[in-house]
């Protein structure tokens, strides 16, 4: 990496894997750690929707996959390692909302809490366990590796309506806490944070009356959580940039 | 006689560890106790690839042939070399028959087409044998990687009673997909392991090497295994091999792949950093210039993995530990039992006692 009168570009050759990528906070994490010449997987359901992402930010490797679905979960880490060469950093983002429209948990159908489940809260554990081995290299070699596991303030106040949701969130906030007490010696640090109320497909799917001018842009809290995730990371392997 | 293990476990809890030491002498254990043969000082190095699903099932266009192939080499490791592999190919038939059973696949030309689910191959060369070939892959590597994970299966194992999934086939430190068949030696580790190792103060370092087809059930093909294999070796994992040497503890690679890449970096002498393609065959004469001991998969006389571990031990040893696995019909193959073999230290010669 060049230094010079250049400003110092401490995320360009990290090597982030981002699942719900085409939308949303996802898309705008995208957008921002492409900028900053990271190297970026993201994964998405819908091949229109993935392709046209890799074709808008070039560079950038878009693979389709549900990480609801046990099946996915191993051709998707193949593919997101295989393509980066490793993983520094996954983000598990992509998010059910359970029933749409919201609902009393009384009259949510179980269906609806297991596909909470199995997005929310199933999919990160098994995305993050198939690419385990990828992050602790990335710490052994001293370039250090983050799981952010996209959390929100329903995983902490019982808000009424979302129980499916509120309950896979907090599942999911309670699983990065101890994942992190027992892979901080291994080097690998796992937060879980609230990216605020937004204004994205899945806070109108959720609050359809909401005013969108009250609500956060997806890039303001994308930017909030890329800090998080640059705090996370060793200084040197920051600024050796690419070292693998 | 020595028995095939059938079931995908890689952790059985009753598996079985036979210990060679540095003077020769076998005992038998529980693999549960391998924490315990390593000394506080010594250095574990793991191969951490990832088992690609290398077992591509399509067909052959010219002849409208169903095939089976199964990828066994690649030039490097980088992302995105990936249109390029060798591989051994299979006519018609499944994972329950016998690779030595599989019939040979259609007469095979440059040029011709290969349909391999959502990817095309073109055929590029024949390798001096109608199943060997080098191929090309017709699309962006991104599509070649989504086209590998969505449609390719690991490589499958006629000795088991189910075929494998990919999660059988990772082990639990799997990092880069490199590998065309697991390196399983490395299914003795999991996380607590890992942790049990440092509590003892035991190092642990990895190396990524795409470890290659075991058999391919044709003797003459099998003769030229191990086919070349590339490899990554960290800088840490070099630097950690050089603290471990000169504090005297002992370098412990753990299985074939992890020796033959260690060994092929040493060649020169330095133990190199970096990308390596290892062409080297270890045998009875190789000097051993890294590697102090090998805990390793259950073996049959004859297979290159067995021939390795001569490197390690004088005939007379290797023959009498041999001898010690067939007698308590050790499990072979990938899911098997365990051998740890520490390299011979022939006892220094008794001085004459001094003349009074």
């Amino acid at each position: 990496m060049k230094h010079g009168n250049r400003p110092q570009r401490p995320l360009a050759g990290l090597r982030v894997a981002i699942t719900g990528g085409t939308s949303g906070l996802g898309l705008a994490l995208l957008n921002q750690f492409a900028e900053a010449g990271a190297a970026v997987a993201f994964i998405a359901r819908d091949a229109e929707r993935v392709a046209r992402t890799a074709q808008e930010l070039p560079g950038t490797h878009g693979f389709v996959g549900d990480v609801a679905k046990k099946d996915d979960i191993y051709p998707l880490a193949t593919a997101i390692a295989g393509s980066l060469g490793g993983v520094d950093v996954l983000i598990n983002n992509a998010s059910d909302l359970g029933p749409v429209p919201l609902a009393l948990l009384a009259d949510t159908d179980c269906e609806d809490l297991e596909r909470a489940l199995a997005t929310n809260l199933l999919g990160p554990f098994r995305l993050t366990k198939a690419l385990l081995g990828a992050l602790a290299a990335s710490a052994r070699i001293g370039r250090g590796a983050v799981v952010l596991n996209v959390s929100s303030d329903a995983a902490i106040t019982p808000y009424p309506g979302w129980g499916a949701y509120g309950a896979s969130k907090a599942g999911l906030h309670h699983l990065s806490r101890i994942w992190n007490e027992e892979l901080s010696e291994l080097g690998i640090r796992v937060l879980s944070r609230d990216p605020g109320d937004m204004d994205t497909p899945l806070h109108a799917l959720a609050v359809p009356e909401a005013d969108p001018a009250s609500l956060r842009s997806p890039a303001e809290s994308a930017q909030e959580l890329i800090s998080a995730i640059a705090e996370a990371l060793p200084q040197p392997a920051l600024l050796a940039g690419s070292t693998a | 006689m020595l028995a095939a293990a059938d079931e995908p476990v890689q952790r059985p809890k009753d598996a079985k560890l036979l210990t060679v030491d540095s003077a020769g002498r076998v005992r038998h254990r529980l693999r549960s106790d391998f924490v315990d043969l390593l000394q506080p000082g010594d250095l574990l190095i793991a191969n951490d690839a990832a088992t690609l699903p290398a077992s591509l099932a399509g067909v052959h266009l010219p002849t409208a042939a169903p095939v089976e192939l199964r990828l066994a080499g690649r030039a490097s490791l980088r992302p995105s070399d990936i249109h390029r592999f060798s591989a051994v190919v299979f006519g018609n038939g499944d994972w329950r028959s016998r690779t030595e059973d599989r019939p040979l696949p259609p007469l095979l030309s440059p040029g011709d087409q290969l349909a391999l689910g959502p990817l095309s191959a073109k055929v590029e060369a024949i390798l001096a044998h109608p199943r060997l070939i080098r191929l090309t892959f017709d699309a962006s590597p991104d599509a070649i990687w989504a086209g590998l994970a969505r449609h390719g299966r690991p490589i499958q194992y006629a000795h088991l009673s189910a075929p494998l999934a990919p999660w059988d086939s990772w082990t639990r430190i799997a990092n880069l997909p490199a590998a065309f068949e697991p390196p399983s030696a490395g299914f003795v580790l999991d996380w607590r392991l890992l942790g049990a190792l440092g509590a003892r103060g035991v190092c642990f370092a990895t190396l990524t090497h795409a470890a290659g087809i075991s058999s391919t059930g044709d003797p003459a093909l099998d003769a030229r295994l191990p086919f070349d294999e590339p490899y990554v070796i960290p800088a840490a994992t070099v630097a950690a091999i050089e603290r471990a040497k000169e504090e005297g503890g002992c370098i412990i690679a753990i299985g074939t792949t992890v020796v033959r890449a260690l060994e092929h970096a040493a060649a020169g002498g330095a133990l190199c950093a970096g990308e390596g393609v290892a062409t080297n065959r270890i045998g009875r004469d190789t000097p051993l210039r890294v590697a102090d001991a090998i805990p390793s998969g259950v073996h049959e006389v004859g297979t290159s993995h067995f021939e390795l571990l001569r490197a390690f031990a004088p005939d007379d040893i290797v023959q009498a530990a041999d001898h010690a696995l067939n007698l308590l019909r050790y499990r072979t193959h990938e899911f098997g039992d365990s051998v740890f073999l520490e390299r011979f230290r022939p006892p220094l010669t008794e001085l004459p006692s001094r003349p009074v």
